[in-house]
C-alpha cells in the first residue's frame, strides 16, 4: 500500500506567497480573537473552586442555575460535563472578608449542595477542586517560563544542527501554530487548563521535528541538486517527505483520536489541542518554514561547505 | 549481514524479561485490606498481631491472615465489605493507641513483592481522596521569633542589671536605647554572648545610643525551615489519626506543605482534622486531693471535686488538676529533647517560653516549689495530662522536665508540646477531591483509549507495511512494556495525564518506525538490494529519529522542571517514554527485522508494503 506517489516534485515555493498570506491571516484572526474573547482559563489559573455534580438522571444545566440563582448565588458557571447526568458548576473566588479564603470557598460550596439537594435529592458531588488565587498566578508565570524555555531550547538546538536562520524559521513556523491553538480555544470559549498547557508545549516539540525533517533534506538536496535554485531544492525536500509527514502524524493522531473519544471530559481539551496541532503542525512546519527560511537567505553556501568534508559526491540519485 | 552479535540479543531478551517481571504486578490487581500502626510510643508486635487475629476469628471476619510487616500490621480481606467490617472490629479492641486503616494490598506474588516489583503508584485521580496544598504563613512565624527575641533581650538586660531608656520592635529588628555608653557597651558583650544568630549595631542617635538587633539572613531561612519542619510533623501527627494509609504530607517549595490523603472521600472531616488547633496548657495538680503520693485513683469514677478537672495521663492513669491555666502553648517557642547531664545523662526535654510566658512561670512556680504541674494537650477537646513533674525550683522563661524514663518518650513528648502550637499559622490555598468512583472511571478511560489508539496504529501499520508493520508494532509493544516497567520500578505516581502521556508517547514513538519503513522504501526504490536497504534505511532515519526525540524531549524537561501537579505527571511519563521508544524502535525492532531477514543470502524482496510506482497505480 503506498499512499503518496510523486513523480515531480510540487512546485511548493511558487506558491508560498499564499500559503504565508493564509497563515498570516489565521494568525491575525487568532491574535484578534485572543485579545478580543481572552482564554477560558480554568480554575487552576484563576483560583476559584469547580464541583463535579452526579445526578441520577439526566438534568439541564440551566434549571441549575435557576436553583443556584434561586438560593442567592451569584457567579456560577454550569455547564455539561460528559454525560448528561453530569454537570460541573464553576464558582468564582469568594471575596473573604474576615476569614481565610478556603473557609468562604468551603461555606460557598455548603450553600450549592443544599440548594441542589433541595432540588433533587440524587445530586451527588463527585470531585470538588479549590485553587486559591497566589497559585493561579505562579501557574500562569511557570507556563509562560516554560513555553520560553521550549522555545530558546529548540532554537539553540537547531542552530547548532544547522543554522540559525532555520532556527529562526522553525520556531516561528511553530509559535505560528501555538498562537493558532490558544486562537481556537479563544474562538470556542474552550477550557485551557492545565493538561491543554502541556499539549501544547508537547506539540511544539513534537512538530518542530517535522521542519528538522524537511530542513535535512533540503541540505541532502542542496549537495545534490547541483544546479537547482533554492526554491526548487525545497520543493524537493518537501516533496520527498511529504509522505512521511503525513504518516508519522496521522498515526500520532491515531491515538489522539482514541483520547478524543473514549477519553472523557478530563482529556477531552488535551486531545482537542493536540488534534489542532497535529493539524497546523504538517502544514506550517513545512509550507510555513521553508518559505521563511528561503525569505531569510539560506543558500547553497551554507550547506555545501560542511559537505566537502565528508568527501562530497555521495550522489545516489536525485529525488524521483 | 543485518546480522546482530548474539549479546545484542541477550541485552533485548533481558531487558524485555525485567521489563515483564515488572510489569505484571500491574495485572494482579489489589485486594481490600487494613493495616493497623500504632500511635505514640503504642508499638506493633507479634503481640498485638495475635490479638488482632483473635479479634477477627471472634468477629467471625474471614481474613487471609495477620502479617507483620516493619511498624504495621497488615490484613487482607476477600471484599471491601469484610474490610469495613474488619477494620471497625480491629479499631473496637485495640481502642485509641492505635490507628486501623483501609487500604490496598497488591496481589501479586511475594516473590515478586520481595524483589520489589510493585504496581504504578496512582495518583489521587485514578484512586480517588482529597488534596490539599497548604500555604505556611512565614511572616507570622518571623514575627514570633522577633517577638521572643524581644523579650529575651529584655529579660536578659534586667538580670544583668544593665540600664537601658527604651526597647521596642521596629520592623523586623529589636531596637534597644541607653543613656550611656558604657551600659550600652556592657549590652553589647552580653547581648553578643547570647544570641549568636543576630547582628548587632550600634549607632548615636542625638544623646543616646542605640543598638539594633537583626536576625542573620541564615537565622531567617533556618527559622523558616524549621517552623515548615514542625508544622509538616503537626499535620503528620494528625493526619494519623484519618486512618489513612500512606499519607503523603511533604515539603513543596519553601512555604509549602502538600497533603494528599488516597481513599478519604469527606473533606470536610479530613479538614476538621488538618485545620484543628491543639493547644498545650500548664496546670497546677490539685494536689491537695491525692491519696498519699501522687494517686488520684480514687477519683476514677467520681465526680471531680470543686474547682478541679480530672484528666487521664499518658499512661492511663487519673490526675486531678486545678481549673486555673498558668499559661498556654502559644507560649512556648521551643521544646527540645536532651540529656541531663549533671545526673548521669538521663533523659529530660528543655523548654523555652517567650518572655510573657517566662513571667507567668516565675509567678506561678514562685509559691509552689516541690508541688505537681501538668502539661496537657488538648486536642478535639479532649485533654491529655502529657507529664505532670514536680516543681524543683522557681522557673523561668527556660526550664526542663527532668526524671523522664526514656530518650523515646523525651523526644515524643517534646515533639507533642512543639506540635501543640503550630510554629506558623497555614492556610489552604488549593483541594481537589475526587470521589473513588471517578478515579476507576478515570483509570477505564484512559485504558480504554489506549487500547482503542494501540489497535488502530496497529491496522494501519499491518496494512500499510506488512511484515515491517508487524514489526514495527511488537517493537512499540515493547516500548509500552518498557514504559509501565520503568514508572513501576521509579514508583512514580502514574496521574490521568499520565496515562494521556503514555498514549501520546506511544502514538509519536511508531513515528520512529514510520520514519525508518520509509526510508527502507526509498532504498529499495532508489534501486539498491533488500539488505543493503534494511542496513542504510535503519542508518539514515537513525539522525532523524534522534532529531526528533531530542526536540521532544527539550519540551518534557521544560514541563518537568515547570509543571506543577498534573503537568508534571505527565511530562515525567512524557520524557521517559521518549527513551524507552528510542531503544525499543531502534534495538528491539532491528533485532526482529535482523531475525527474519539476516543472514539470508538470497532475500529477493521484503514485506514491507508497495515500493514500486507502476504496481501502486494499479492498486
Amino acid at each position: 500500500m503506498e499512499f503518496f506517489k510523486f513523480k515531480k516534485s510540487i512546485p511548493f515555493m511558487k506558491h508560498a506567497l499564499w500559503f504565508n498570506v493564509i497563515s498570516f491571516l489565521t494568525f491575525l484572526l487568532a491574535i484578534f480573537f485572543l485579545w478580543k474573547n481572552g482564554l477560558h482559563l480554568s480554575i487552576e489559573f484563576t483560583g476559584g473552586a469547580v464541583m463535579e455534580v452526579k445526578y441520577a438522571q439526566a438534568v439541564e444545566p440551566d434549571k441549575i442555575r435557576t436553583t443556584l440563582d434561586g438560593a442567592g448565588i451569584t457567579g456560577a458557571e454550569v455547564i455539561k460535563f460528559g454525560s448528561a447526568q453530569d454537570i460541573l458548576v464553576r464558582l468564582p473566588l469568594p471575596t473573604a472578608a474576615n476569614q481565610t479564603q478556603n473557609n468562604a470557598m468551603e461555606t460557598l460550596k455548603g450553600r450549592v449542595m443544599t440548594a441542589l439537594n433541595a432540588a433533587d435529592k440524587s445530586a451527588e458531588l463527585k470531585r470538588m477542586e479549590f485553587v486559591g488565587s497566589a497559585v493561579g498566578k505562579e501557574l500562569a508565570y511557570d507556563g509562560s517560563l516554560a513555553l520560553l524555555a521550549v522555545c530558546i531550547g529548540i532554537m539553540i538546538y537547531l542552530a547548532i544542527r544547522f543554522e540559525w536562520r532555520f532556527a529562526v524559521a522553525t520556531i516561528i513556523a511553530n509559535l505560528h501554530d501555538v498562537i493558532i491553538i490558544l486562537g481556537f480555544f479563544a474562538f470556542f470559549q474552550w477550557e485551557f487548563s492545565l493538561p491543554v498547557l502541556a499539549a501544547v508545549l508537547a506539540i511544539l516539540g513534537y512538530s518542530v521535528n517535522e521542519s528538522v525533517v524537511v530542513f535535512d533534506r533540503a541540505r541532502e538536496n542542496f549537495r545534490k541538486m547541483r544546479k537547482a535554485t533554492t526554491p526548487e531544492v525545497f520543493d524537493a525536500a518537501i516533496t520527498g517527505t511529504i509522505s512521511r509527514t503525513i504518516i508519522t502524524h496521522g498515526t500520532t493522531q491515531m491515538m489522539v483520536i482514541a483520547m478524543l473519544v473514549l477519553g472523557g471530559p478530563t482529556l477531552h481539551y488535551f486531545a482537542l489541542a493536540l488534534t489542532i496541532g497535529i493539524c497546523f503542525g504538517i502544514y506550517s512546519s513545512v509550507l510555513v518554514a521553508c518559505p521563511i527560511a528561503n525569505y531569510l537567505g539560506v543558500s547553497r553556501e551554507d550547506f555545501v561547505k560542511p559537505a566537502k568534508k565528508e568527501g562530497e559526491p555521495e550522489v545516489i540519485s536525485a529525488q524521483p | 549481514m543485518n546480522k546482530y552479535p548474539a549479546w545484542k540479543y541477550v541485552l533485548i531478551v533481558g531487558a524485555l524479561i525485567v521489563a515483564f517481571l515488572y510489569t505484571v504486578p500491574n495485572l494482579f490487581g489489589e485486594s481490600p485490606a487494613v493495616q493497623v500502626s500504632g500511635l505514640r510510643t503504642n508499638k506493633v508486635d507479634a503481640g498485638l498481631q495475635t490479638r488482632v487475629a483473635e479479634t477477627l476469628k471472634t468477629a467471625n471476619l474471614a481474613n487471609e491472615g495477620v502479617e507483620l510487616q516493619g511498624e504495621t500490621l497488615r490484613v487482607k480481606f476477600k471484599d471491601a465489605d469484610t474490610q469495613f467490617k474488619g477494620r471497625d472490629a480491629i479499631q473496637a479492641a485495640l481502642g485509641e493507641g492505635y490507628v486501623a486503616a483501609l487500604f490496598n494490598l497488591s496481589n501479586s506474588p511475594a516473590w515478586l513483592t520481595k524483589m520489589n516489583a510493585l504496581p504504578m503508584y496512582l495518583g489521587l485521580d485514578l484512586r480517588g481522596g482529597v488534596h490539599f496544598l497548604m500555604q505556611v504563613d512565614m511572616k507570622a512565624a518571623i514575627d514570633k521569633a522577633v517577638d521572643r527575641y524581644l523579650g529575651e533581650s529584655r529579660a536578659l538586660l534586667r538580670d544583668k542589671k544593665i540600664f537601658y531608656s527604651g526597647i521596642s520592635r521596629d520592623g523586623n529588628n529589636v531596637v534597644l536605647r541607653f543613656k550611656e555608653r558604657a551600659e550600652a557597651d556592657k549590652a553589647r558583650k552580653e547581648l553578643n554572648a547570647q544570641f549568636a544568630d543576630l547582628v548587632l549595631r550600634d549607632a548615636n542617635q542625638g544623646e543616646e545610643v542605640v543598638i539594633t538587633l537583626t536576625m542573620k539572613p541564615e537565622t531567617v531561612f533556618k527559622l523558616q525551615e524549621a517552623a515548615l519542619q514542625q508544622n509538616i510533623t503537626a499535620l503528620r501527627k494528625r493526619v494519623n489519626e484519618l486512618g489513612v494509609s500512606e499519607p503523603i504530607v511533604q515539603q513543596q517549595g519553601l512555604d509549602r506543605i502538600l497533603i494528599q490523603l488516597a481513599g478519604v472521600t469527606d473533606p470536610t472531616r479530613a479538614k476538621d482534622v488538618i485545620g484543628r488547633t491543639a493547644t498545650l496548657e500548664f496546670r497546677m495538680v490539685a494536689e491537695e486531693h491525692a491519696a498519699g503520693g501522687r494517686s488520684f485513683e480514687q477519683f476514677r469514677n467520681e465526680p471531680a471535686p470543686f474547682n478541679t478537672e480530672k484528666m487521664i495521663g499518658s499512661s492511663g492513669e487519673v490526675v486531678l488538676v486545678r481549673k486555673t491555666v498558668i499559661l498556654t502553648g502559644d507560649k512556648v517557642t521551643d521544646a527540645q529533647p536532651g540529656f541531663d547531664t549533671e545526673a548521669g545523662n538521663k533523659p529530660l526535654v528543655n523548654i523555652r517560653l517567650d518572655g510573657a510566658g517566662g513571667r507567668a512561670m516565675t509567678l506561678a512556680t514562685r509559691e509552689n516549689v516541690g508541688k505537681n504541674m501538668a502539661v496537657i494537650l488538648i486536642e478535639k477537646g479532649k485533654p491529655e495530662v502529657l507529664s505532670w513533674p514536680t516543681i524543683q525550683s522557681e522557673l523561668g522563661a527556660q526550664f526542663r522536665i527532668t526524671g523522664i524514663p526514656s530518650s523515646l518518650e523525651a523526644k515524643n513528648l517534646a515533639l507533642l508540646m512543639r506540635a501543640g502550637a503550630l510554629a506558623a499559622p497555614m492556610e489552604i490555598i488549593e483541594e481537589r477531591t475526587i470521589g473513588p468512583s471517578l478515579g476507576a472511571e478515570n483509570i477505564e478511560k484512559g485504558k480504554n483509549s489506549l487500547l482503542f489508539g494501540f489497535a488502530l496504529i496497529t491496522i494501519f501499520m499491518v496494512i500499510y507495511y506488512s511484515l515491517f508493520g508487524v514489526v514495527s508494532v511488537v517493537s512499540l509493544a515493547a516500548n509500552l512494556l518498557f514504559l509501565i516497567a520503568l514508572l513501576s520500578m521509579l514508583q512514580a505516581t502514574l496521574t490521568l495525564p499520565g496515562i494521556a502521556a503514555i498514549a501520546l508517547t506511544l502514538g509519536m514513538a511508531i513515528d520512529a518506525n514510520v520514519l525508518i519503513n520509509e526510508r527502507i522504501r526509498e532504498e529499495l526504490r532508489n534501486g539498491m538490494s533488500p539488505q543493503m536497504a534494511i542496513q542504510a534505511g535503519y542508518e539514515r532515519a537513525l539522525d532523524t529519529i534522534i532529531d526528533s526525540n531530542i526536540t521532544t524531549l527539550i519540551a518534557g524537561l521544560a514541563l518537568l522542571i515547570w509543571g506543577s501537579g498534573p503537568v508534571r505527571g505527565f511530562a515525567v511519563v512524557h520524557c521517559l517514554g521518549i527513551l524507552t521508544s528510542i531503544f525499543s524502535a531502534v534495538m528491539v525492532s532491528r533485532g526482529i527485522v535482523n531475525l527474519i531477514y539476516g543472514g539470508k543470502k538470497k532475500v529477493t524482496m521484503l514485506s514491507i508494503g508497495n515500493v514500486k510506482w507502476a504496481k501502486a497505480a494499479k492498486a
